[in-house]
């Protein structure tokens, strides 16, 4: 298992550098004069021009900027934000808990109801069920998130008046940010109700986010549990007298899991990049909504570094998938 | 299971159905694919003839009737079929613009990816020693960014716009006709028929483009066809976030993004445009579903 | 009376006027006893254990007079209740041991999800029961293959796990489905000794599909022919070797290469099984038997009892021989 983990990790060094070198690149294309743009005036004195260069280090030849580039990263330098004068990491720090609870609430929501739906439609395949999931999983992947969240926000919010339209939690609590959670945080807090409230603010937003890959996961969840369904392994299971259930859920789940996981795995890319929509919907204050501010801002160190930082989170993610599927699936973990 | 034994066999070697018809009636069994070809031609037709098909100019503002609810509500006047928006101007005008623009941006996008990709796919598939590896490491690397999040670093630098928008998505779009390329020309290239045209003295560029792209096209059609709707998807969530095509000009995502605002007051504003982008990317993707089916034999019979 | 007793079964699949893949089959195994079930690939040997196990789902459909195994009514006997029968009192080992045991689990979970299931063994007993198991089917250095993945197991060990699986809870009658088909020559004989090893210490029925007839001449009591879903001979060992009565059995056995030392070249049946749309009107043999008489294109022969035990043949040979 060691030996599975190490080689995985020898990968993901090269894809590294290549993103650093894409975040690098970044900057150095931005049509125009860099000083300018990052100034946001024209005709700079060309004194503080000269000065603003050297300072960025945009006048060294490009080998030599990039190493600094990645000198500075390794030493856990990622620049500061020109708005707010804070740290990129720091700020990113701050952010991140919001988006990894609202991430995970639209995991939760996904593949819990997504591998339920998946096995029931597999079980009783072409019933109505089977093909009233396979319909809906196909609107949900073709279904513009953004939309979505506002036909939600209208319908639950504005129709009904049950769920808040935006924020993690009413201006009301002061809820002191011990583990970044605001569901923990809540609940830590002891104050009356701030838990309900969190949640509720949680919900629609988890949905919206969660709608994509639910639809993805139904529909693998089903096909892989089809073809599992079928293999010589079922028949030895039902010939031992066991129960239907531990047919399905332990001689048949397991195994349909195994690419279930892997889709899981590659949405992860999607939810970041759902995130960012969703943030924005819900003024959600995460790593999305910041990245989209400090573009509007023209804030290049956040933007630079906080794509590298997103980019480096999917490809960590993408890996401890891998580890995942390699702890699920033992065909994999002992291969050379 | 038709009883075959009623044909004598002479005449079958006469009934074999032309590519065309053979594809055509896979991709007919297929209700969802053909529904969702019906709605296409209804939108490429609209989109084709906006401006005699939409009633009036998408920009012309009538200032008397700012959010005119649709037609069949109450307060709903019979000129605005779906109503007007925040500033009088017809709703239906703006989708039929909108759509013009939409499958513009797909059609755009898709062709400025499709035809590098394939080069490079081909590029790496057939020097897989030189060439191959960077290209596909080059390419891994896109793929580690969610392609909406590439899409929005790339206008991030060229900034927003119409054009930087076709660009962004054709970036994001091209790391998977190249994988799709080069894994097709792999496996070509180890087939009998390649090395027969080796021998038979093909240069390096007819072997390429003649003898071996044809036998790759079928899964590149279909990925053609996906990409095209996450196109206008993607182009509709930059314009929703401010970073694809600019206001005024009619595009579904931008439209959504100026309606947000009135989530209270008019709801046609807020689920129209995003109908309607729902309804295209669910047709083009039943249309994907169906070309898969029909093109692509591997999978022709799995399931 | 019998352990099972199988009366007029016959499997469909699809329309319940399909043309059955078994038809009107009647089989019957003592306690103790060795019946072999031969036949080519495809004359339904295999469906007729399967639907014994309740292993055929919709479309199949599986009639019969009667299906009696162990004084339980295994047509009718549903849910729970055949659950403790089926795995327990009636077990089955499948042909190809590579895709019959479950991948993502270890040899020794398997096989104690069978002692958990019927004998109600958990946790260490069940650990030590299945060690004994797998020694029981002579696998070397047991103890470390607890632990161990199907997919790092040999054909033939993984063929001995699902045979310790499938003895776990003592059955009273042990099906193997060409139990040695899937696997390398050399490791067959191994395997046909030990199932043959286990069935006579423990006293199981053993119900033995193959269709290699040298094993069955070695190992079975009871042999039931069976040709295109049908029974075509019955009979016992070593009888109808020495005097076969159905010309499709006569057949089989020239096949047998010992059979035919000396001889040019081996004796083969010209032809194939009849499929779903060549079936002849008479005796499904007719086309390709050498014996055939113009009665038997266009009526079908039913079973008959004779002295030695039952043929399907209008023409049955060796009735009169002299058979010590």
């Amino acid at each position: 298992m060691l030996s599975f983990i190490a080689r995985r990790l020898g990968l993901l060094i090269p894809t590294f550098f290549g993103v650093t070198l894409l975040t690098f690149a970044l900057i150095r294309l931005i049509p125009g004069d860099p000083v300018e743009v990052m100034m946001g005036e024209r005709r700079v004195d060309p004194e503080m021009h000269a000065e603003a260069m050297h300072r960025l280090g945009l006048d060294k030849p490009l080998p030599a900027q990039y190493l600094d580039y990645i000198t500075k990263l390794a030493q856990g330098d990622l620049g500061e934000s020109l708005r707010t004068r804070e740290g990129v990491w720091e700020e990113f720090l701050t952010l991140f808990p919001a988006t990894l609870e609202l991430s995970l609430a639209a995991l939760l929501f996904a593949g819990t109801l997504g591998v339920i739906a998946g096995v029931i439609a597999a079980l009783k395949r072409g019933s109505l069920f089977d093909h009233g999931v396979m319909g809906v999983s196909l609107a949900g992947y073709s279904m513009p998130i953004f939309w979505w969240g506002l036909l939600l926000i209208m319908f639950f919010s504005v129709y009904l008046g049950w769920t808040p339209v935006s924020g993690r939690i009413d201006l009301l609590y002061d809820i002191e940010p011990k583990t970044g959670f605001m569901l923990i945080d809540t609940l830590l807090s002891e104050e009356e109700g701030a838990f309900k409230d969190a949640l509720m603010h949680l919900i629609l937003p988890a949905i919206v986010l969660g709608t994509i890959p639910l639809a993805v996961i139904a529909r693998m969840t089903r096909s892989a549990m089809l073809e599992v369904l079928r293999e010589d392994y079922i028949r030895t299971a039902r010939a031992k007298g066991l129960s239907p259930a531990r047919v399905v859920f332990v001689h048949g789940l397991r195994n349909a899991l195994i690419p279930v996981l892997t889709v899981f795995g590659l949405q992860v890319g999607t939810l970041l990049a759902g995130a960012v929509l969703t943030e924005t919907i819900f003024s959600w204050p995460g790593i999305g909504k910041w990245l989209i501010e400090a573009i509007g801002a023209r804030d290049y160190p956040v933007v630079q570094n906080g794509i590298l930082l997103i980019a480096c989170l999917v490809i960590l993610v993408n890996f401890v998938v891998d580890i995942l599927y390699g702890l699920v699936n033992p065909r994999i973990r002992h291969q050379r | 299971m038709t009883q075959s034994n009623a044909v004598p066999a002479a005449d079958q070697a006469l009934l074999y159905p032309s590519p065309l018809k053979e594809f055509w009636q896979a991709f007919a069994h297929n209700k969802g694919a053909v529904g969702g070809l019906l709605f296409m031609l209804v939108i490429v037709f609209c989109a084709l003839f906006a401006p005699w098909v939409a009633p009036f100019d998408p920009s012309e503002q009538f200032r008397d009737a700012l959010l005119t609810p649709p037609s069949w509500l109450e307060g709903g006047q019979a000129r605005f079929p779906l109503g007007t928006d925040e500033l009088g101007r017809d709703l239906l005008s703006r989708l039929i613009h909108g759509a013009r623009l939409s499958l513009m941006i797909g059609l755009a996008s898709v062709l400025m990816s499709l035809i590098p990709g394939i080069l490079m796919g081909l590029v790496a598939g057939f020097f897989p020693r030189l060439l191959g590896p960077s290209i596909m490491r080059l390419m891994d690397i896109m793929l580690a960014l969610p392609s909406l999040l590439l899409a929005v670093a790339i206008v991030a630098i060229l900034g927003p716009g119409l054009i930087n928008t076709v660009i962004a998505i054709a970036i994001v779009s091209l790391p998977s006709y190249v994988r799709l390329t080069r894994a097709a020309v792999m496996g070509e290239l180890g087939r009998d028929y390649v090395t027969a045209a080796r021998l038979a003295g093909a240069g390096l560029p007819r072997l390429m483009f003649i003898t071996v792209l044809p036998n790759c096209m079928a899964p590149l059609i279909v990925q053609a066809t996906l990409s095209f709707s996450s196109a206008i998807l993607d182009a509709a969530a930059l314009g929703f976030l401010g970073l694809g095509v600019q206001p005024p000009t009619p595009e579904w995502g931008t439209m959504l993004a100026s309606a947000r605002d009135y989530i209270e007051r008019a709801w046609w504003v807020v689920s129209l445009p995003g109908l309607t982008i729902l309804l295209s990317v669910l047709a083009i993707n039943l249309m994907g579903d169906g070309l898969r089916d029909a093109l692509d034999p591997k999978l022709k019979n799995a399931q | 009376m019998s352990l099972l007793d199988i009366r007029n079964l016959s499997v469909r699949f699809g329309a319940p006027d399909a043309i059955p893949v078994v038809d009107g089959l009647d089989l019957s195994v003592d306690k103790g006893e060795v019946l072999a079930i031969v036949g080519e690939s495809g004359s339904g040997k295999s469906v007729t254990m399967m639907a014994l196990m309740g292993l055929i789902d919709a479309p199949g459909i599986v009639r019969a007079d009667s299906l009696r195994f162990d004084g339980h009514d295994m047509l009718t006997l549903k849910g729970r209740q055949r659950r403790k029968v089926v795995g327990k009192d009636l077990a089955m080992v499948f042909q190809d041991p590579m895709t019959a045991l479950n991948p993502s689990y270890t040899v020794g979970f398997q096989i104690e999800e069978v002692l958990r299931q019927h004998l109600g063994i958990k946790g260490k007993a069940a650990r030590v029961r299945a060690l004994q198991l797998l020694e029981r089917v002579e696998i070397p250095g047991a103890a470390s293959r607890l632990d161990a993945y199907p997919h790092q197991l040999s054909g033939g060990m993984s063929q001995r796990v699902a045979i310790a699986m499938a003895i776990a809870a003592e059955p009273k009658l042990l099906i193997a489905d060409e139990p040695t088909t899937a696997l390398d020559v050399t490791i067959q004989a191994q395997i046909m000794d030990l199932l043959l090893d286990l069935q006579r210490s423990e006293g199981m029925g053993l119900v033995l599909i193959t269709h290699d007839l040298a094993v069955v001449a070695e190992t079975a009591q009871h042999v039931c022919v069976m040709y295109a879903g049908q029974a075509v001979e019955i009979g016992s060992v070593p009888t109808l070797f020495d005097a076969p009565t159905h010309p499709y059995t006569e057949a089989l056995l020239k096949a047998i290469p010992e059979h035919s030392l000396g001889a040019e070249r081996l004796a083969t049946l010209p032809g194939i099984v009849p499929g779903r749309y060549d079936r002849p009107v008479g005796c499904l043999l007719s086309p390709r038997c050498p014996y055939a008489q113009p009665h038997c294109r266009e009526q079908r022969p039913a079973l008959e009892p004779h002295v030695r035990g039952a043929v399907r043949c209008f023409y049955p040979l060796n009735l009169t021989a002299e058979v010590a």
